[in-house]
């Protein structure tokens, strides 16, 4: 299934740092989201350096919080990007396609 | 006196703005029917408050918040008459002239003995002009920026709102706050919970996060149609916390208003700009958010538990304004049969003519809006593209040098690629954002407290 359909997301910046948060909309979702969202998945996906990425579990929420170092090109302040504070980053995770637990 | 009435065991604080250009009638909605005992306005973003000392320098009276005499002219006579006060930090870069202010507005709507205070101390630009230390989330030390700072304001804690609020403010204008604090305030003032009462702390700042961007709690930034769907967007609710004296809280927003208060809307908000949430540095706090717990209790009404919270770090964050020279951009239109590929070919000109000309550019930034302007991978299929649109953008140590970015796209309608249409071009000068962190013994807070009374004629 597409992430589309299992949870929703929201993205933030601080300084030169984009985080994303993925909710789960059903908590049985939720081992489904950890397995299939690795770090190095979700950084090959936004073209960032997985070793910048960073995955925070918290499975009571049914959420995984990413925080994605160096991936805002200086940050918004001096960004020459048309998305400086990367708000568009999250909703481009969720084409991803998340199997079964195996 | 509330029209909730009676003995109450819990304090409710609204949220009355986001951000400094948010909505103003859902505040006045929050005073007039919330029945709030506190209303906030969080207006200061991270760059707001150099921008603001660049008006202070030419004005010394000004260097606060334009919108902020607006917002107390239609939201102060409702508040003075049901006794909400109010805590803002649109002080920005002079929170005494903003005290001024809104006392003089006070003065001309009649509202004789409101007591208005500024809470100071966030300035440390002096001190941090002198001093060489790492910039965190950067590279370089602040000695690098020498020459270039605008600003330097320190995340102060809720210390001097409380101290004001103690003092019978009803009105505190500050400057820069750790947006949670600007909450937490009130909190401490009026439950008298001691400043290292880590846990109750720790909970106030976690109301305080979940209520500092006002709209995103309510459905604001969440609707995504036919999976979240929010209704009344044009007349979104801003929400407000009952928060008892242990600190727990329930969160609601005002009945009839637009919006979707859910635990799903608390969850992305929750998150919202938070790195480490077992980590969430504040200056009053070190807040955990990893046990937080929300439940549904009513329609629109959400119980918030299970915040933690630890010592305080030692150190301040400080935020450095900075010039950074400026930006130069230039964006046309393509549409039609090959309309990328004559994007492409605009951009190749574009990119060759500053070269030609010695354009004096730091950095060029060159992408095709449809295609990979906000993308971070391509789009597969080109030819499925019916327009793009290339975005050509430069930095420069110099306006001339950035406004060569501009004028070499529009200089495509005549000698550029077939079709080209819709130029747009600008320069602005770019005031950029560094940090570092200071000993918390450099910014210590004060407050300055003005009336409201007729001047003797």
């Amino acid at each position: 299934m597409r992430l589309h359909d299992l949870a929703h997301v929201r993205t933030g910046d601080k300084g030169d740092t984009s985080q994303i948060s993925v909710i789960a909309y059903r908590a049985d979702d939720y081992p489904r989201l950890a397995a299939g969202l690795t770090p190095d998945r979700v950084g090959a996906a936004l073209n960032v350096a997985p070793a910048s990425v960073r995955r925070y579990e918290l499975p009571h929420l049914g959420a995984l919080n990413f925080v994605l170092e160096g991936a805002l090109r200086g940050g918004v302040t001096r960004s020459l990007a048309l998305d400086p504070h990367g708000k568009t980053l999250g909703a481009q995770l969720l084409t991803l396609e998340i199997g079964e637990v195996p | 006196m509330s029209a909730r009435g009676g003995e109450r065991d819990t304090v409710r604080i609204g949220a009355g703005s986001g951000f400094a250009g948010d909505r103003i009638e859902p505040a006045i909605e929050l005073v007039e029917r919330g029945d709030l005992d506190f209303l906030v306005f969080e207006c200061l973003a991270e760059r707001t408050i150099a921008l603001a000392q660049a008006r202070r320098q030419a004005d010394p009276d000004d260097g606060f918040d334009p919108l902020l005499i607006e917002r107390m002219r239609r939201v102060l006579p409702a508040a003075h008459a049901r006794g909400v006060r109010i805590v803002t930090n649109a002080g920005a870069a002079n929170p005494i002239a903003a005290a001024h202010a809104v006392a003089k507005v006070a003065r001309d709507l009649g509202l004789e003995g409101l007591r208005v205070a500024a809470v100071t101390g966030d300035d440390v630009l002096a001190y941090v002009s002198g001093i060489d230390v790492p910039l965190i989330d950067g590279v370089g030390t602040t000695a690098t920026l020498r020459g270039r700072m605008i600003s330097a304001n320190a995340y102060l804690g809720a210390d001097g709102i409380v101290a004001a609020l103690d003092a019978g403010a009803d009105v505190v204008v500050t400057g820069r706050v750790g947006d949670p604090s600007l909450f937490l305030a009130p909190l401490i003032h009026h439950f008298e919970w001691s400043n290292e009462d880590w846990t109750r702390i720790g909970r106030g700042t976690l109301i305080g996060h979940l209520l500092e961007c006002a709209g995103q709690l309510t459905g604001g930034y969440f609707a995504d149609p036919g999976r979240k769907d929010v209704a009344g967007l044009a007349r979104l609710g801003f929400p407000f916390a009952d928060v008892d004296a242990e600190g727990n809280a329930v969160v609601g927003k005002v009945s009839q208003s637009g919006g979707a208060l859910t635990v799903a809307t608390c969850t992305e908000q929750l998150l919202y700009e938070i790195l480490d949430p077992g980590a969430y540095f504040q200056a009053d706090v070190v807040a955990d958010f990893t046990r937080v717990e929300f439940e549904q209790i009513a329609r629109n009404c959400v119980a918030v538990s299970g915040g933690l919270g630890r010592e305080r770090p030692s150190s301040l964050k400080v935020s450095i304004g900075y010039d950074d020279g400026f930006i130069g951009e230039g964006q046309i239109s393509y549409a039609g049969p090959g309309a990328v590929e004559r994007a492409r070919l605009a951009i190749a000109i574009v990119e060759e003519r500053l070269a030609l000309t010695g354009a004096a550019l730091d950095e060029l930034e060159c992408r095709i809006i449809g295609l990979d302007a906000v993308s971070r991978l391509p789009a597969l299929v080109e030819g499925q593209v019916g327009e793009v649109r290339a975005r050509i953008v430069g930095r420069s140590g110099t306006a001339a040098g950035a406004q060569a970015v501009g004028a070499e796209v529009e200089a495509l309608y005549t000698n550029g690629p077939f079709g080209g249409g819709g130029v747009s071009r600008s320069v602005r000068r770019v005031v950029a954002i560094a940090s570092c962190l200071v000993p918390r013994e450099v910014a210590i807070p004060s407050f300055y407290l003005v009336e409201a009374i007729h001047a003797p004629a």
